[in-house]
């Protein structure tokens, strides 16, 4: 029926498509789990809706040899679950690929196919029948059939439905082993399969979500509190912290709400637990009374914001980086606070770690701004190497005399950090107030608001920010000095740009590439220094306006000349940024609002 | 015999009280340092927490950690300060608008989880610090600044409220008799579990109708009449003021389980007090287990 045929990319790209509640999931994690435990990398994206049934959702996994960085743009194989997702992919398959879907139920019209894309039309539903009632055994049966036509080895993938239904007991395990099996039969009998070599190294790698790795970097850094109130795309923080979160002494404390989880969060970082928030721009606007009340009673917190599309409840399940304004003007009047903005699974991890330490050495809340797309995707990658993460809890006052008689919480140092007691500490009482207070902490608000202690304070505080600015590593630029063409990124959107540079470096282009981690205190002096020497520069950023783009202007007075932008929910394909960069170096105008398509 | 004298001091600040002359205030500071001193706690050891509005301030009058947090916040921030280091004794003080109002959510929610902390709320049936506004428990009719031709809306009932919401002690007092208030705080402070004392504590300067004369001619005390406190009908009924009467006391305490003793984490110790770092062999199995 179908003939054999090579495909020729040095990624390889699965798409499994269907409505929600079809079980997509468990098809693309089995496969995702299944190459990554050969010793591939994979990066897998599941673009789903706000419905718990229904509407269409698909999940792109992107397998090759080395790292991979994005999901890519290409559809190798689909596994469409439904009728709809022929509808919509089916012409996307690469010559040289295949769909694999039940005969019995849905409908391809071969003909109109793209000329070498294999029909792979299984009878699932019979087949499945064998083997229980779900309809989602269908999909193990797919998986069998996808394992036999990409050349994928069965072993790997029965290896991980073995250990994904273990706890459902050995019925369950043997359905779906047998599922698989008779699907990868059925394949055997009745197609080729792709001629295409994997380079199965079985080296066993971590593969995990960017929220995965925030929770982890959290354990890492000694975070003892979580509060947080359920909310898309930064739930899967708190899922897996509140089964595992308690088993390393951290209490995991779901909320009535953000505001609450937020001033929770304050209380246990005020009295010395290690304490981190999470929520997306919703639930963040929420929160920003008491980012102030943290700065100003300087207690030490890091809130993430896993940003999704806006404004208001905006595209609930969707990628956005639209939150940077949001986060620069969280809360009333001027206070110090770091912004940071992790890129990668293994920076999220490395990231958050280090937000815990900057928390406590400055004493300040420390946003932490991951995306749906870092925080939900899936990605193989080296091990994570823990002993890179340094516990450091700043200064900590060990006498009460404090070289002046009295504790004075609020002491005005150089540094702007003042040494900080915990309650519970003998000696050092204080009241930690909201309102304007003087060293000692007795608020200066009620009998007479005293210009000069004011502006002490105000001093005092925002001089940590200085003292930031010092300490916080310098931002590198990636890449050749003197390229043609220089990408500014921040976030995720790192990895799709590594993704199309790799590209166009095969392609002789020299292009360099700055990604701005540090968003505020912003390190305008060193930022302005790189981009004087850039010849031409683009960036790239999930927003409408142009956030960081603007916000480099305001620090640096620098306008960058070219954008990239995308608001339309979906992640930034590789393709579309290196067109975007050859149009640029051919001196060809493209269409600057993505969005706009 | 000389008797043993408290030692209240102990649970004073530098800082004097600058709320008005005749506050009720003043008695529940006075009430919570007495009630403080007898059940001979360390002031290093105890941490008020408190939210904004002129009762808000008493942190800074009372001689122990203290967090002054953001209006109708108290009550979040101080379970946070408790699930972070359980060793201290968590007090609440507030406001009928701050805890009542703007703040309801957190109240109503510390009471369902019965996290070990006590809230003493000043009810004076006013916004007092921005001059005199209907609170949640003003009463029907009541003139004040925002609502010129009475109030129109029915007040809250903080008691019944409480008991609905799963509190596991309840109790109210009149700051008018101090000493009897300070014994409902001690209990309370004392009491395993989630605890609300609500105080009338009047305003003499934005409230002129729940005065002292008012609330003397009203006010009663529950284990003066054989109240039963296991019994949260009797407390509901006694809750309602049959008669205009004000029922003040214990209106109700039962046991059960609090939050920290249900929190697994806690068997590491209390959060602010681990050790924090992971050993090599933690970070192993961890990075493992998402091979």
């Amino acid at each position: 029926m179908s003939s054999s045929t090579t495909l020729s990319p040095r990624k390889v790209s699965v798409r499994v498509g269907g409505a929600a509640g079809d079980g997509i999931a468990s098809v693309a994690e089995t496969l995702a789990k299944a190459c990554s435990r050969q010793g591939l990398y994979v990066y897998a994206y599941n673009s789903y809706q706000s419905v718990i049934r229904g509407g269409h959702i698909n999940m792109q996994i992107r397998i090759g040899a080395k790292k991979v960085w994005s999901q890519g743009d290409q559809c190798d194989f689909l596994v469409a679950l439904n009728q709809d997702t022929i509808a919509r992919h089916a012409a996307e398959v690469t010559p040289g690929g295949g769909i694999i879907y039940n005969k019995e139920k849905i409908k391809l019209d071969a003909a109109a196919l793209p000329k070498g894309v294999n029909d792979f039309g299984i009878p699932s539903s019979a087949i499945a029948a064998k083997f229980g009632k779900s309809p989602i055994m269908q999909n193990t049966v797919a998986l069998g059939v996808l394992s036999f036509v990409a050349n994928l080895p069965f072993d790997a993938v029965k290896d991980v439905i073995i250990s994904t239904f273990k706890k459902k007991g050995d019925a369950v395990v043997d359905a779906n082993v047998g599922a698989a099996q008779a699907g990868f039969d059925f394949a055997k009998e009745n197609f080729k399969k792709v001629e295409y070599t994997w380079q199965l190294t079985g080296t066993k790698r971590m593969f995990l979500t960017g929220n995965q790795a925030i929770a982890l970097g959290a354990v890492a850094g000694g975070c003892k509190f979580y509060s947080a109130y359920p909310m898309t795309p930064a739930s899967g923080i708190l899922h897996w912290l509140a089964p595992k979160g308690p088993k390393y002494g951290i209490v995991v404390k779901q909320c009535e709400d953000e505001i609450a989880a937020m001033n929770m969060a304050v209380g246990a970082g005020h009295v010395g637990a290690r304490s981190m928030t999470g929520t997306s721009g919703g639930g963040f606007a929420l929160m920003t009374e008491a980012i102030g009340l943290a700065s100003m009673i300087e207690a030490p917190v890091v809130v993430v914001n896993c940003q999704r599309g806006g404004p208001s409840t905006g595209l609930p399940t969707k990628q956005e980086q639209g939150d940077l304004f949001q986060a620069l003007g969280a809360s009333q009047g001027d206070f110090p606070k770091f912004i940071i903005a992790p890129s990668t699974v293994e920076d999220a991890f490395y990231t958050t770690a280090e937000a815990l330490n900057l928390a406590e050495i400055y004493q300040c809340p420390v946003i932490l701004l991951s995306d749906l797309l870092l925080s939900e995707h899936y990605e193989t990658i080296d091990d994570l190497d823990f002993s890179k993460v340094k516990i450091d809890r700043g200064e900590m006052v060990k006498d009460a005399s404090n070289g002046s008689g009295t504790y004075k919480r609020y002491l005005s140092t150089p540094s702007g950090i003042s040494p900080r007691a915990l309650p519970g500490m003998a000696g050092m009482m204080y009241t930690a107030a909201s309102d304007e207070h003087d060293e000692d902490g007795v608020v200066i608000s009620d009998v007479f608001t005293d210009p000069a202690k004011r502006i002490v304070m105000m001093d005092k505080r925002m001089r940590k920010m200085d003292t930031a600015l010092k300490n916080l590593p310098d931002p590198k630029v990636e890449g050749p000095a003197g390229a043609d063409l220089t990408f500014i990124t921040w976030g995720s959107t790192y990895n799709v740009v590594r993704d199309a540079i790799h590209r166009l470096e095969k392609e002789g282009v020299k292009v360099n590439h700055l990604n701005i981690k540090y968003l505020w205190p912003f390190q305008s002096d060193a930022i302005s220094k790189i981009l004087r020497s850039c010849k031409k520069t683009l960036i790239v950023e999930a927003n409408f306006s142009g956030q960081l783009e603007r916000l480099i202007r305001q620090e640096t007075g620098l306008s960058i000349e070219n954008h990239l932008r995308k608001y339309d929910g979906e992640p930034f394909g590789p393709e579309m940024v290196h067109a975007k960069a050859k149009s640029l170096l051919q001196g060809a105008k493209t269409p600057e609002l993505a969005g706009k398509r | 015999m000389p008797t043993e004298t408290l030692d209240v001091a102990k649970f004073k600040s530098k800082i004097a009280p600058d709320w008005c002359p005749g506050c009720g205030d003043f008695g529940v500071l006075a009430g919570l340092q007495k009630a403080c001193a007898t059940l001979g706690l360390d002031p290093k050891d105890v941490i008020v927490v408190s939210g904004i509005g002129c009762s808000s301030n008493l942190p800074g009058f009372f001689g122990s950690y203290g967090m002054h947090t953001l209006h109708g916040r108290s009550v979040a921030v101080a379970q946070g300060a408790r699930l972070g280091n359980p060793d201290l004794t968590t007090i609440i003080t507030g406001g009928d608008g701050d805890g009542y109002g703007i703040g309801i959510g957190h109240f109503i929610h510390a009471m369902r989880r019965n996290i070990n902390v006590t809230y003493i709320v000043m009810n004076n049936q006013i916004y007092g610090l921005t001059t005199g506004q209907a609170s949640p428990t003003t009463t029907l009719n009541t003139q004040t600044k925002s609502t010129p031709e009475g109030s129109i809306e029915n007040p809250l009932n903080p008691i019944q409220l409480a008991l609905v919401s799963g509190a596991t002690f309840i109790g109210r007092a009149f700051s008018g008799s101090g000493e009897r208030m300070a014994e409902v705080m001690t209990e309370a402070i004392k009491h395993k579990g989630f605890s609300l004392v609500d105080v009338f504590s009047p305003c003499v300067t934005y409230n002129k109708v729940n005065t002292y004369p008012w609330f003397r001619e009203r006010v009663y005390d529950l284990q003066a009449e054989g109240h039963d406190t296991g019994s949260w009908d009797a407390a509901m009924a006694a809750a309602k003021q049959p008669d205009n009467r004000i029922a003040t006391g214990v209106f109700y305490k039962t046991s059960i389980p609090t939050y920290e003793e249900l929190e697994p984490a806690y068997k590491f110790g209390p959060p602010a007090k681990q050790k924090l770092g992971l050993d090599k062999e933690t970070a192993t199995a961890l990075i493992n287990s998402f091979k």
